[in-house]
């Protein structure tokens, strides 16, 4: 199952064995602190930024205001289709 | 700040209904090919939402689902072995190959564990290295790096007692070859969102020009689907085929190159065989030369054999687009997510699996059966 929310990373952990104590970020979610595998991340996070996750690994890293900045475009795109119904291609 | 109650709230997608009502021009047919965003146009009600003129047809984007029974025997088969232990998915065990599930083989004995990921296989091969640990590699090209990863951290740690079942595939051809199909009539699609994250957006170039499609890739959350679909029906009305990227804060045009090297790097195109879609050229991964000794099968000794799909079963069709689950004979009698005779009603992604439990079976709206209209 796909979750298309970016999750913020909260600390980066591990490092110490390849496979039981792999370098992971660890995301926060209602309370509970999850650790999320790096090695399919386009680039590596840093503490603030924010991943998109699938199955357990981070697939693409945002910046705090990259992140911002798409929920603000739907809120654009919303005032825009408000005034006139809004050009086509305004969805980017 | 809890970014998820945005691409939720009320306040940004009524205004997105109100323009798709506004937009369309006339009856158009659009396929969401993920099994994810066919279970959050149910969860979220968006079907209702919509104006009768949109029909939205599920596709082939279910892992599991997409798998064929031939495979799932050999799955059972290995988990037969004495010495095996298959870790996988949790939404495969379920799924019934010819004659039984994983659930089934585990309840006579089989060793069958759940993981979350193949990296807690590989940890779980690490921890019991009298074991054979097999990990059915079930996934398009997100959950593919993955894997890859995972073999590569097996090849560097020297565990020998990991390896997988090749069953990988990947979605650009099997879109390719769907769209060939004559009978199916589709006006644009709804892209993966996450498969997108990794093959980029540009992937759908070619399709979208080839057969004139509308394309859109979208997240998950009701307002991306809903900015998706508007996104084709303007481009519908326009008559101008093409692929918009609805989902830019998972999706770069380019992709992420850094997972597909990962994919390259263990992996090579093969043809691979589809439930419902039949075999389709270099539409699989399998393991390249020099990481053969991970192929689980091979090492077992044992050969994937042409089976009988499970009797009267319309999955195939249904994962073709070309039937709606009320279509399939089955569907809410012999064939229910207590009882599952096909894969579509097993996964939690599957098309029956989300009608049944969002729709059911005595409420099925008109316009859903609207068989005529669906082949």
């Amino acid at each position: 199952m796909c979750l298309a929310i970016p999750m913020q990373v909260v600390a980066i952990d591990g490092g110490s064995d390849e496979v039981l104590d792999p370098q992971v970020a660890l995301v926060e979610s209602d309370g509970v602190r999850k650790a999320i595998r790096l090695e399919m991340a386009d680039r590596l996070p840093t503490v603030g930024e924010y991943v998109i996750i699938h199955a357990g690994f981070a697939i693409r890293t945002l910046t705090a205001e990259e992140a911002e900045y798409n929920l603000e475009l739907m809120r654009k795109m919303v005032d825009m289709l408000d005034q006139d119904g809004g050009p086509a291609g305004a969805v980017r | 700040m809890n970014l998820a109650e945005g691409f939720r709230s009320r306040e940004v997608t009524a205004p997105l209904v109100a323009e798709i009502a506004r937009s369309l021009e006339r009856p158009i047919r659009i396929m969401e090919v993920c099994g994810t965003h066919t279970m959050s146009i149910f969860r979220h009600g968006i079907r209702s939402l919509l104006p009768e003129g949109i029909t939205l047809l599920s596709g082939p984007g279910c892992p599991v689902c997409v798998t064929p029974a031939s495979q799932i025997d050999a799955m059972l088969a290995a988990a037969d072995r004495e010495e095996v232990t298959i870790a996988t998915f949790g939404d495969l065990v379920r799924v019934p190959g010819s004659d039984r599930s994983l659930a089934g083989a585990r309840a006579r004995g089989a060793r069958v564990e759940i993981v979350y990921s193949p990296m807690d296989a590989l940890a779980l091969a690490q921890r019991e290295p009298e074991r054979l640990v097999l990990f059915p590699a079930i996934g398009f090209e997100t959950t593919a790096p993955a894997i890859a990863a995972t073999i590569l951290a097996a090849e560097r740690t020297g565990i020998a007692n990991f390896a997988v079942i090749e069953a990988n595939k990947t979605m650009p051809q099997a879109l390719a070859a769907l769209m060939d199909d004559p009978l199916l009539k589709v006006d644009g699609l709804l892209c993966p969102g996450h498969v997108s994250a990794i093959i980029g957006s540009r992937a759908y170039g070619p399709l979208a020009e080839r057969h004139r499609l509308a394309c859109a890739v979208a997240g998950f959350e009701p307002a991306d689907i809903l900015a998706g679909l508007l996104s084709l029906i303007r481009r519908i009305n326009a008559g101008e085929p093409g692929v918009e990227n609805c989902y830019t804060r998972a999706v770069a045009e380019e992709g992420n190159v850094r997972a597909r090297h990962l994919i390259e790097q263990v992996f090579e195109p093969v043809a691979s065989e589809w439930r419902g879609l039949g075999a389709i050229a270099a539409s699989g991964l399998r393991l390249k030369k020099q990481y053969r000794r991970f192929d689980g099968l091979a090492r077992l000794g044992i050969a994937v054999r042409p089976t009988q799909e499970p009797k009267g079963c319309r999955c195939g069709e249904i994962l073709k687009g070309r039937l709606l689950p009320p279509d399939c004979p089955l569907y809410g009698t012999a064939c229910t997510p207590m009882r599952p005779v096909g894969p579509c009603m097993v996964s939690n992604e599957g098309t029956c699996a989300a009608y049944y439990r969002y729709i059911g079976v005595t409420d099925i709206p008109v316009s859903l059966k609207r068989r005529d209209e669906c082949v």
